[in-house]
């Protein structure tokens, strides 16, 4: 019988089969932020156990809050800083080179096909994109990861989630996960593997790839994954150009990891995109999901841009292209944090970043910020935010508020009426 | 081995999210009990106002809940908040993966119950405490001056060595 994709990997990866069903693998990368890595630190440091398996497979990043807001995160921050430090662990990322860890670390290249990938952070499933299994955890796990280099994981089941026809102007990859999360509701997907796969997918570019895969968790899903192919290669080409001959070689060793074609799938679920519109998230679940045309007109007190599911470059030009000219409407705060400095920089070379501001945009630096309510854009009881991010949990963006998930398009059509608007009905 | 279980507090509700168990707000402690005041400070029920200091909460050491329980975040400071609360048990119809995780790999107790004998559960009257036989894969549901009711579970032989082992740093320094 042939094997997906993820059995593949971990078959590749196995240290150990604990008891059937469970596997214990060797991972390739652990990448670290300040929220969830400073417990595991103090822990492993109390217990005598200060050490890290091997420095150069752990990314860390100071993302969530930074600047520090106040002396607890300043705290959480140095903790990070002074272990990575001790431990001589290059690829850390602070103040003037953090971003959004999930858009930062595909972006410096630290992901490629058939890697096993966690993070103390459950879109962590948005590295899949590549081609790699990518498992968000808990700070128990990253601890044993960072000391150890391993992670326990049932051998998940995978859904294959396959995307035919073609979108309609205006309508991006949000509004298909969104479509996705409301057929398979919040636990559809739950100890499963989603492979998203079909021409839709094979067509789209990687931060469209990794804005379907990062909200994989909305679904309960362990992860999301796509299968590697040209277009992942292109993306890693500067990272990998030492290690193949051409791309072509490239393309070909990815393939070795495609999921066979009598692989088995728990489910198969086929969506045609051809007649999707624009997608919205109403109440405090992910799978509460209408078409924005369903939802026009209700009213929004903030419009947030950015995160890890979209805060990149092909986001902020989607969102710009519909400000442009446009004035932000009166009483709403429009907040656009691009996601890695990179981006912001490449932004504002493409004047992009001028657009938002002539709008009324306050663009932040990049962190993660509101879309937790942590900072830089948290709401007031009885707020309403239209947002590019991938939770609309009771109180996520501050303790009585109520966030709307959207595509960018979406979002900056909101910023421009003050209700939520179909974008379709801005785009010339 | 740890005892498990006692007084037990009901919350029925499905898709209990792990920002409505801690809030973001409080992932800024570099400690789990000052977690302690702000359990399930944020749970958000439709028809029912929830006090997340009423003497139940106070007393509870073991929690009922439905389908889902702890989706959202991976964020372990759920898992810790409940613990830092003495709650080392919790039972359900199913579990998001990572929260399941997460509890095992404290080793402390997500036992999942078919949907006939949770509806059991939450028919019980006045206070109830659960004990658990993790020996037996049984637990008993005992309310105050009523029958009791036995249910049998079912754990993951790995989740059960992860129990016992007392967490996933223990077994993992042992065998890694």
């Amino acid at each position: 019988m042939g094997q997906t994709i993820t059995e593949k990997i971990f078959a590749a990866h196995r240290r150990d089969t604990p008891t059937p069903g469970n596997m214990i693998l060797d991972l390739d990368v652990i990448m670290c932020h300040e929220i969830t890595t400073p417990i595991a630190i103090m822990d492993l440091v109390e217990k005598g156990m200060d050490r890290v398996c091997d420095p150069s497979k752990i990314k860390a990043v100071i993302d969530h809050v930074t600047p520090a807001k106040d002396s607890k995160t300043a705290t959480q921050a140095k903790i990070m800083r002074d272990w990575a430090a001790r431990h001589q662990i290059k690829d850390f990322f602070d103040i003037g080179r953090n971003g959004v860890c999930h858009a930062l670390f595909p972006e410096k290249g630290f992901i490629r096909p058939g890697y096993t990938v966690i993070m103390g952070d459950s879109h962590t499933c948005t590295h899949g994109a590549f081609g790699a299994f990518a498992a968000g955890v808990g700070t128990t796990d990253l601890e044993v990861g960072i000391l150890k280099g391993v992670c326990a994981f049932r051998t998940p089941q995978s859904l294959k989630v396959e995307l035919k026809g073609s979108l309609r102007q205006g309508v991006v990859a949000k509004d298909i996960i969104l479509a996705i999360i409301r057929e398979l509701t919040v636990n559809g997907a739950t100890d499963m593997v989603i492979e998203f796969g079909g021409p839709v997918v094979e067509a789209m570019n990687m931060a469209s790839r990794m804005t379907l895969c990062n909200m994989a968790v909305e679904a309960g899903a362990t992860s999301g994954v796509c299968l590697p192919d040209e277009t992942t290669a292109r993306y890693l080409w500067p990272f990998i150009q030492d290690d193949y001959p051409t791309l072509e070689a490239a393309v070909s060793d990815f393939a070795k990891w495609h999921s066979d074609p009598d692989a088995e799938y728990a489910r198969t679920l086929t969506l045609d995109v051809s007649e999707l519109l624009p997608q919205v998230t109403f109440g405090y679940r992910p799978d509460n999901v209408k078409a924005i045309t369903e939802l026009a007109g209700s009213r929004i007190d903030q419009v947030y841009i950015g995160s890890c599911t979209n805060g990149r470059i092909e986001d902020i030009r989607e969102a710009a292209a519909i400000l442009d000219g446009r004035m932000v409407a009166p009483g709403v705060r429009g907040i656009l944090t691009p996601a890695t400095p990179a981006i912001y920089s490449q932004a504002l070379e493409e004047g992009l970043i001028k657009i938002f501001m002539d709008s009324g945009f306050c663009v932040l630096n990049p962190t993660c910020g509101a879309c937790l309510g942590m900072s830089s854009g948290v709401l007031a009881e009885g707020e309403v935010c239209a947002s590019t991010t991938n939770r609309n949990f009771n109180g996520r963006m501050g303790k009585g508020g109520m966030v709307h998930l959207m595509s960018p398009a979406s979002a900056a059509a909101a910023a421009v009426t003050g209700v939520i608007t179909d974008p379709r009905e801005l785009l010339s | 081995m740890k005892h498990f279980g006692g007084p037990a507090v009901f919350i029925d509700r499905d898709d209990i999210n792990t920002d409505e168990i801690i809030p973001a707000r409080y992932l800024t402690e570099i400690t789990k009990k000052a977690l302690q005041p702000h359990l399930l400070e944020d749970l958000h029920l439709e028809d029912q106002t929830f006090d997340p200091h009423s003497p139940q909460m106070e007393q509870a050491r073991s929690l009922v809940t439905r389908s889902n329980f702890g989706c959202g975040s991976s964020r372990e400071h759920a898992v810790w908040a409940l613990e830092v609360n003495d709650i080392n048990l919790v039972i359900g119809q199913s579990f998001a993966r990572i929260f399941r995780q997460n509890m095992f790999n404290c080793g402390i107790l997500a036992v999942e119950l078919a949907p006939a004998d949770l509806d059991a559960l939450f028919a019980l009257e006045g206070e109830v405490s659960i004990e658990v036989d993790l020996g037996q894969e049984r637990i008993t549901a005992t309310p105050a001056g009523g029958q009791a009711v036995n249910c049998s579970f079912t754990l993951n032989p790995f989740d059960k060595q992860l129990v016992e082992a007392g967490g996933w740093l223990s077994y993992a320094d042992q065998n890694y």
